[in-house]
């Protein structure tokens, strides 16, 4: 009997390589290096990502797929690739000063970081389920150990441990729709493959929509969408600043990659059952968000519920399942990567002294004290309530076109509406600070240069492709085209 | 005897909604665990039998990958439990209401 390898390339997950080999080479230089000297593992971790960076920009415009099928290679991946490397890059530059202040600057919080960005890279590029499986546990499995990462704290073991038992209860679920979708395609789990088989097995019909409403169930909890959103606002609380902020960007945008991947190509024969569920989880997803977050007087939770509410209007590119809905889709999400990093940036400055001012409160009178600081949380808090001439706005705009141009106009006004509901608690946040006198004197904000880098950066950003969306939605526009299904 | 793929899958049906009960249901967090690792086995399960059925080896290689997960899965759960149960000395979900549930 002669067994026959496959032929690949390894150059075409290079990415992952690159990354995993730093990860495992930070762990290393930490467990040999002298105690205490902890200074590697940043400077590491940002050459990992560079290093993948450039490998991926080599790679764009590749198209095909690789190792035996398992994995796309193409411009639609390569896209998100620069997403997570973005997001991992900044969480990085934002984690230093904060983690140092803990006494927690561990070496295994950047290798965990890697690791869970190979894991997206894994979700966004999957071509089979069992790669979209692994990618997802990959990328979890780090995040539950990096929001537990301060194991003396009450509240961050709380938030780890919540996290996980929700997380891997969702995951069950989201196996045993893939299992019911193996029993009812016949016995394939390439994507590519489970439209025509589907399309030939009418008697399973009962069996394709329990698979499609579990594996919604599974990707409606890494998204954070309503009714499986209980665990974020919780989590996010709890969880390290830094990592609320990676987990609110990468692990978000991760799962809409892989949520986006599956239904476009998977399941065009079931579009009219899977858009009316989404439909109805959109706009309940948007409106409680926008409602509750109205509420919160917690930095912190008022982010978690205000990333709830952009996961409905996320969903919203999901459903309108055309061409614009999916180059909406990647725009929003690298929009979203640039201004809710900014964001927690200026949480973590403004939080100082181990989170001891998380209030919205603690924001009155910043206007005053410190005008730059203020300033760029008020473009942070336009850009995330879609005001031109931010990104967001942009993002807004593509997504509620892509779903007028599907057809769903109501479900455009619905989200317009809660847009404006939006805007009333990011201004709050920026009222507070500019015609509020401070409640108490805030006290000098030690502005450490990686956090000040990471602000000036995703400012720029945010300014940057809101003024000039063109060049992102050529790219988008270029990587769509991997779904022949969409128009 | 050749036992029927619809067996199979009633079984694991049987088995996922028993999981998902226990999940709801208890409120220690090792039985919780105890609970997901048994609707996990139920897809295993659901693999098997449509992987016998279909004669296609995919689900038999995907039972391989759910259990290496499981097992990473508990290994970290195992851990988050200990620093738990240090710092508060309970391993109910009940009495784990610092943040909001």
């Amino acid at each position: 009997m002669t067994l026959t390898i496959p032929t690949f390339s390894l150059e075409s997950i290079g990415p992952w390589i690159t990354l995993s080999v730093f990860a495992i080479a930070i762990l290393l230089t930490d467990a040999l290096s002298p105690k205490g000297n902890r200074t590697a593992a940043p400077v590491l971790a940002l050459v990992g990502l560079a290093v993948a960076g450039f490998q991926t920009v080599s790679l764009w415009g590749k198209t095909g797929m690789d190792f035996a099928r398992m994995v796309y290679v193409d411009n639609f991946s390569f896209f998100f690739y620069i997403v997570f490397i973005l997001g991992t890059g900044l969480t990085v530059l934002l984690s230093l000063q904060y983690l140092k202040d803990y006494g927690k600057n561990l070496a295994e919080y950047y290798a965990l970081l890697l690791f869970a960005t190979v894991g997206m890279m894994l979700m966004a590029s999957g071509s089979h389920l069992i790669m979209i499986f692994l990618g997802i546990e990959v990328m979890s499995i780090a995040v539950y150990v990096l929001a537990g990462l301060f194991r003396e704290d009450a509240r961050s073991n709380e938030a780890a441990l919540k996290y996980l038992l929700l997380g891997a209860f969702a995951s069950a679920f989201l196996l045993f729709g893939m299992a019911m979708l193996y029993g009812a395609s016949g016995g394939t789990l390439f994507l590519n493959d489970l439209p025509a088989r589907l399309a030939g097995a009418e008697t399973f019909k009962p069996l394709t929509l329990l698979a499609v409403a579990l594996l919604i169930v599974g990707f409606g909890f890494k998204v954070a969408s309503v009714p499986f959103h209980m665990w974020t606002p919780d989590v996010y609380e709890g969880a390290p600043t830094s990592v609320t902020a990676f987990m609110a960007v990468g692990v978000k945008a991760a799962a809409f990659a892989a949520f986006a991947r599956v239904f476009f190509l998977a399941f065009p024969v079931l579009q009219p059952d899977w858009q009316m569920v989404l439909w109805v989880l959109a706009v309940a997803t948007m409106t409680l968000g926008n409602i509750v977050a109205i509420a919160q007087t917690n930095i912190k939770r008022m982010l978690a519920y205000s990333s709830i509410a952009h996961a409905g209007y996320l969903l919203v590119a999901i459903i309108a399942a055309n061409q614009l809905g999916a180059v909406s889709l990647m725009y929003y999400l690298l929009a979203y990567t640039l201004m809710n990093l900014g964001a927690f940036g200026v949480v973590i400055l403004v939080g100082r002294k181990k989170d001891s001012y998380l209030s919205i409160y603690d924001y009155s009178g910043l206007g005053f004290q410190h005008p730059v600081l203020a300033a760029s949380m008020a473009l942070f808090m336009f850009a995330l309530a879609g005001i031109p001439p931010t990104a967001g706005f942009v993002g807004k705009f593509y997504v509620f076109s892509a779903a007028v141009q599907a057809g769903y106009i109501w479900l455009a006004i619905i989200g317009v509406m809660n847009s404006v509901v939006s805007v009333y608690y990011y201004l709050r946040i920026t009222v507070l600070m500019y015609m509020k006198p401070a409640e108490a004197d805030l006290g000098p904000v030690s502005f450490a240069p990686a956090v000040t880098a990471t602000l000036a950066l995703t400012a720029l950003g945010v300014l940057l492709i809101g003024v000039f969306p063109g060049f992102i939605y050529d790219l988008a526009m270029n990587s769509v085209k991997v779904f022949p299904g969409l128009l | 005897m050749v036992v029927p793929v619809s067996y199979y899958l009633a079984l694991s049906i049987a088995l996922f909604a028993l999981g998902v009960i226990g999940v709801l249901v208890r409120r220690n967090v090792l039985v919780i665990m105890m609970c997901i690792e048994m609707m996990l086995n139920a897809v295993n399960l659901a693999f098997i039998g449509f992987a016998d059925y279909f004669k296609a080896v995919d689900g038999q290689m995907f039972v391989f990958f759910v259990m290496t997960v499981a097992a990473a899965e508990v290994a970290v759960g195992l851990a988050l439990i200990v620093a738990i149960f240090r710092n508060r000395a309970t391993v109910y979900v009940d009495e784990l209401n610092i943040l909001k549930w």
